[in-house]
Formats: structure tokens, C-alpha cells, sequence
């Protein structure tokens, strides 16, 4: 995607919506960014909708709604198994469905889950594999770069095949595990969205840090793209300090996803 | 009340990083005999009346949706726990 940034802009107050696209967001007890990623989808030019976990006419407050975010946090204070609890919140039971099961087979709704979002993918196998305790035992937040391995996804198609972005990384439960044969299933299917770049931060199988689902509805990434939307607050980059804003590819990949589909 | 346990352990290959951490500073103690550590899990469900075979089914099942994650945990032990006086618990056992 292209980052060229006007010398002098306004970034204070989200934009008007651009597309009409409305993409729900979704807050358990525990979760902290999920006013990042509503900001996010508002800066990409979509209408951010809060989703609450305890919703329980799932299936009709995703009617209405295009794409759904999972984002980032410590939902239930990571008690059992990080995302172990949320699995089993209400709202998930339609989320799973909409996505299109738990075989990722047929188009179903945009799902991303971020960080925590993408534990509680696993824990509810929409995305296989899992994650564990970082491999030098520590929470590690820094600025990490990742290379975009796959841009056939609902969340990519605005980055090209090899480029490398810079967004927030901070987690504690990062490393991600599969076993030899799902991983190789993820490699020959095209299915490691993004990958480490330099550093693997917290040991994770095959630098992998996003995989998604086969139909490629449904991504998970342990990154927080969300924190690199807007210049001023995020990473350091080629064009200042905390300029970054490479995660916004992310939220107009989605509704250029949207848009494409329903025209 | 009667309580059931239920062990879960990582996966044995998978890699388990407090485990290790513990095992390294198991020597700084002076403990030198354990060549390694693991670190697993152990809930305890008390049950609101007896241990039938259903009650203790349903705990198997819960150990497999809830307790554990059979991509990275394994249950190594479903048991109904002796009572505080040491006398074997009544009704059937794992």
C-alpha cells in the first residue's frame, strides 16, 4: 500500500465513512483495544460497530454487519488458557457459524482476530493450531516488522505478496504451536498470512505470526495493526518518529473485500 | 462434598517454557538431581451430591472442551478424591 502522508493533516477526529461497510467489533470482560480497532476501521473509512460478548441474538446482530474484529486484551484476565473462556461467550457461537464453520469451507463473513482475538480463533478452531507462554518466558512489546506472505486473503488484498510492514507487537502468550503435518498443510495451502521478519519474538513455529482459514475469510495475528493507522501514533518509520501506518492496509483490505463483493 | 480431579499436562512435544524456566532454577537451590521439569494443571470439581458414572462422564467431557486444549494438553487423570479422613471415596472410580 502506498504511504504517503500529507505534510499537515488533521487527525484528531475520524473521517466520514466512506463505504457505508460496517464492520462490529467485539468487547469481552478483559479486552483493551477494541476502541483502537474501532478507530482503526473508522480511519480506513468504514463504520465501526461495538458487539458485546454476552449478545445473545448472535445471529441478528451480525445480520447487519459485513466484517467482524476480535481484538486484542487479556478477556477473562487469561485465566485457564488465554481465549479459553471467550470461546464459549454467546456472541461466539454466531460468529462461528457466520464465518462459515469450523471447516472454513464457502465465503462467510470477515473475521480477524487480533492478539487475544486470535487465541480465542484457535480456542474455537476456526484457525488451527495454538498459542503458548513466549519462549524467553517474558511480555514483550516492540515494534515488529512482518512480511505479507499471502494478499488473497479478505484482510490483505490491499499489501502485495513480500512486503514488509512495521506495527505494535505486545504479548505474553505469543508463541505459536502446531504440529509438523498441520503446519505443513498451512505452508503447501498458502495459509501464513504473515510472517517475522529479522527477530522471531517469542519463538513461535516458522516465524509465523498470522495464519488464516482455507477460504481465507478468516485471519489471525498476534501483531496489533490496529496501533499503526494513524501518523503520530505508531511506529517509527521512513517518514518520522511514530509515523507508522502500515496496519491501516489491514481495515481497507476488508472493505475493499466488502465493496468488491456486493458490487 | 465429593471432588473430582482432573490433571492436564502439555503435550509432550511440546516445547514447555515455564517448565524449563523452573528446572533452571531448580540447581541454584541446590536441587541437582532433576534432569527436567514439566508444568501441568490440576482442577478440582466438587460435586454437588453423589459420583454417579454420569457425573464423572461429565467431567471427562468437561476435561475435553473446557479444562484442556487437545492441540497443546493432554488429560492424564480423571479421579474421584479420597474424603478428608482418608477412606476411599464411595461410588465408582476413574
Amino acid at each position: 500500500m502506498s504511504t504517503d502522508l500529507p505534510l499537515i493533516g488533521d487527525f484528531s477526529t475520524a473521517g466520514p465513512v466512506l463505504t457505508g461497510a460496517r464492520v462490529g467489533v467485539v468487547t469481552f470482560p478483559g479486552t483493551l483495544d477494541d476502541r483502537d480497532a474501532a478507530r482503526a476501521v473508522r480511519l480506513a473509512g468504514g463504520e465501526p460497530v461495538a458487539l458485546w460478548h454476552a449478545e445473545t441474538d448472535g445471529g441478528a446482530a451480525l445480520s447487519s454487519l459485513d466484517a467482524v474484529i476480535i481484538p486484542g486484551g487479556f478477556s477473562y484476565g487469561d485465566y485457564l488458557r488465554a481465549g479459553a473462556i471467550s470461546r464459549f461467550a454467546p456472541l461466539m457461537d454466531a460468529i462461528i457459524s457466520a464465518a462459515g464453520g469450523r471447516d472454513g469451507s464457502g465465503s462467510g463473513l470477515p473475521v480477524l482476530g487480533i492478539c487475544n482475538g486470535f487465541q480465542i480463533l484457535t480456542e474455537a478452531h476456526l484457525l488451527p493450531g495454538s498459542m503458548i507462554k513466549n519462549d524467553h518466558l517474558k511480555f514483550i512489546c516492540r515494534d515488529q516488522a512482518l512480511r505479507v506472505e499471502n494478499n488473497a486473503t479478505a484482510w490483505t488484498r490491499d499489501f502485495s505478496v513480500g512486503e514488509e510492514i512495521t506495527v505494535p507487537l505486545k504479548n505474553q502468550d505469543g508463541q505459536y504451536v502446531a504440529d509438523e503435518r498441520t503446519l505443513d498443510e498451512l505452508e503447501g495451502e498458502g495459509r501464513v498470512v504473515f510472517r517475522y521478519v529479522g527477530w522471531n519474538p517469542n519463538g513461535s513455529r516458522r516465524d509465523i505470526a498470522g495464519i488464516s482459514n482455507a477460504a481465507g475469510n478468516v485471519v489471525g495475528l498476534m501483531p496489533h495493526p490496529e496501533h499503526a493507522v494513524e501518523a503520530g501514533f505508531g511506529p517509527d518509520s521512513g517518514h518520522g518518529m511514530r509515523m507508522g501506518t502500515d496496519g491501516l492496509g489491514i481495515f481497507t483490505s476488508v472493505l475493499a473485500s466488502i465493496a468488491g463483493e456486493t458490487k | 462434598m465429593p471432588t473430582i480431579v482432573v490433571d492436564v499436562m502439555p503435550k509432550p512435544e511440546i516445547l514447555d517454557p515455564q517448565g524449563k524456566a523452573i528446572a533452571g532454577a531448580l540447581p541454584r537451590l541446590g536441587f541437582t538431581g532433576f534432569a527436567a521439569v514439566r508444568q501441568g494443571k490440576r482442577f478440582e470439581l466438587t460435586v454437588d451430591g453423589e459420583v454417579t458414572d454420569e457425573v464423572l462422564a461429565h467431567a471427562r467431557e468437561a476435561a475435553e472442551q473446557l479444562l484442556s486444549n487437545p492441540v497443546i494438553e493432554d488429560v492424564v487423570n480423571v479421579e474421584v478424591l479420597p474424603d478428608a479422613a482418608g477412606h476411599p471415596a464411595e461410588g465408582p472410580t476413574a
